[in-house]
């Protein structure tokens, strides 16, 4: 039974996004549309575990959902000027046609364009996606952008002002402005992935599988929009990414490091596809690669057959240096010099780099010191390490190695 | 169709010297080219010129004046226009062709409520 409602609550989610989507562009309101959503959701939460699923969830929901903003719509006509909404959706429940499959997918895109408008602070996007277009609840957002339920609810409601207030239009945008656009969009699917792929300090605590999301999001978006080499190297860095989670944690939930992972227990049909998708990807942008390209091609050496090709690595993060900067391509670089070079020379990188870093500088010092001989060294730097508040598996990691180093 | 205000923050200048004629000029050519989207706008004295009125004690009290700006930054409010877009995006991109969002500072667009529901 539990797991009957675990699978109708998952359809809900799903199909609930693309029922806002329509919803939406009907009532011109996403408030009204996302409460209405809402309230259907709850009924079929209630009715479908009797009933059983219905034949076509969608259009079920969107029935139901349509009479919920009718209703308010009438409550609301007397004071304000929604009588033509109103109507519009009287209409709409007397005909009560599903829209056409194809017409969801474009409400649905213009959707995901407007949750992520770049008038938009970059957290608020985040938010409003997950719950907008993704369906999570708003402790299951809180755990993602590691703030309090309150402050996501208040933050999701400030930005559902701000659409509706400042005339954030409902649309996907003209060619010349997508790359910018489409930029916006992909930075968002990618913060949801390295989220659900980081896991939370702790334990996983967040009941949906944000890789699975991420990666079920970008592939609505690369069907969406077939051709664009964002996408489809956004796409082929997660699949790339995500293939190898089986083998991360061995039997006793303990982390295994990527040189001594069980490959069998890499998804080999995703790696296969991930790296079909950064060919096309690579060649439709014509050899300009963006971060997410090259991203994935260094996922894909990370998995290349005889082991990690470290000198295409290092090749790489010399190019994500100049494309995207950031202190963990820094770090990252620093271990693929360490790899090829040795752990002198990656060490003498990593102490070029300001302080107060993240995680995996501690983490890449403290694995060269102790390479070099240099225990004390190391072992303060894996202290270093788990002061950064790690997940529970890196903790017992790093614990193991301290304890090993100690003897 | 909504109305936006576009708040232009700029240097603390007075325009009305010879040395800014080069900025009228520019400021000429965006109004004669956006004039179907502007419904209103001025340009502004410096902030030397500038009083903030207080009234202490709420309505009715004491009437306090303060030689200033209302708030000191280094860019201020040189001027507005009041326009009219069908959305943000459209609003964006007239904004983007006012003078003063090129150099430091830049124009802050604010949605202009509707008289109808202003007291709803």
């Amino acid at each position: 039974m539990q797991e009957v409602s675990a699978q109708l609550a998952e359809v809900v989610r799903i199909e609930g996004g693309r029922v806002v989507a329509v919803l939406t562009r009907t009532l011109g309101d996403l408030t009204l549309a996302e409460d209405a959503v809402q309230e259907a959701v709850l009924t079929a939460l209630q009715t479908w575990p009797r009933s059983g699923l219905p034949d076509a969830p969608r259009a079920w929901l969107l029935t139901v959902a349509r009479r919920k903003a009718l209703d308010v719509l009438r409550r609301e006509q007397n004071r304000t000027s929604k009588e033509e909404a109103a109507m519009g959706l009287a209409e709409q429940l007397r005909d009560d046609g599903p829209p056409e499959p194809s017409a969801v997918d474009d409400d649905l895109l213009r959707l995901v364009f407007t949750c992520c408008h770049p008038a938009l602070g970059f957290e608020a996007r985040v938010a409003l996606t997950l719950r907008t277009v993704c369906g999570l609840s708003v402790p299951d957002i809180a755990r993602v952008l590691m703030a309090s339920e309150d402050a996501v609810a208040k933050r999701l409601v400030r930005t559902r002002q701000k659409i509706a207030r400042a005339g954030i239009p409902y649309r996907v945008p003209p060619d010349a402005e997508l790359p910018a656009r489409l930029t916006a969009v992909a930075a968002v699917v990618h913060l949801v992935f390295t989220a659900g792929y980081a896991g939370a300090p702790g334990s996983e605590l967040v009941r949906v599988d944000l890789c699975a999301e991420a990666i079920r999001l970008a592939r609505l978006l690369a069907d969406l929009m077939p051709g664009e080499a964002t996408l489809l190297g956004l796409l082929a860095l997660m699949l790339l990414t995500a293939a190898r989670r089986d083998a991360r944690l061995d039997a006793d939930g303990e982390l295994v490091l990527l040189a001594d992972q069980d490959r069998s227990r890499w998804h080999s049909d995703e790696i296969a596809e991930g790296l079909a998708l950064l060919d096309e990807s690579l060649r439709r942008s014509d050899g300009l690669a963006d971060r997410y390209q090259l991203e994935a091609a260094v996922a894909a050496a990370h998995v290349a057959p005889g082991g990690t090709d470290w000198h295409e690595v290092l090749r790489l993060y010399g190019l994500l240096a100049e494309v995207a900067p950031s202190p963990a391509v820094d770090v990252n670089r620093a271990v693929a010099v360490g790899e090829v070079h040795g752990p002198e020379a990656g060490l003498a990188l990593l102490d070029t780099l300001p302080p107060m870093p993240p995680l995996g500088l501690h983490v890449a010092r403290a694995d060269m010191l102790r390479r070099l001989g240099r225990t004390d060294d190391a072992v303060a730097a894996y202290r270093a390490a788990l002061a950064s508040a790690p997940s529970a598996p890196e903790v017992r990691f790093l614990q193991g190695r301290v304890a090993a180093l100690i003897g | 169709m909504p109305q936006y205000a576009a708040l232009i923050y700029v240097e603390d200048l007075d325009r009305t010297t010879d040395r800014q004629s080069e900025e009228t000029k520019l400021y000429a050519e965006f109004g004669a080219e956006n004039a179907a989207a502007i419904r209103g706008g001025a340009a502004l004295y410096p902030t030397s010129t500038a009083t903030t009125v207080r009234v202490r004690g709420g309505r009715g009290g004491d009437v306090v004046t303060s030689d200033g700006p209302y708030a000191e930054t280094k860019e201020v409010l040189g001027g507005f226009f009041l326009l009219e877009a069908a959305d943000l995006d459209e609003a964006t991109a007239l904004a983007a062709r006012i003078p003063g969002a090129w150099g430091p500072g830049g124009v802050e667009l604010r949605p202009v409520i509707p008289m109808h529901t202003s007291n709803a």
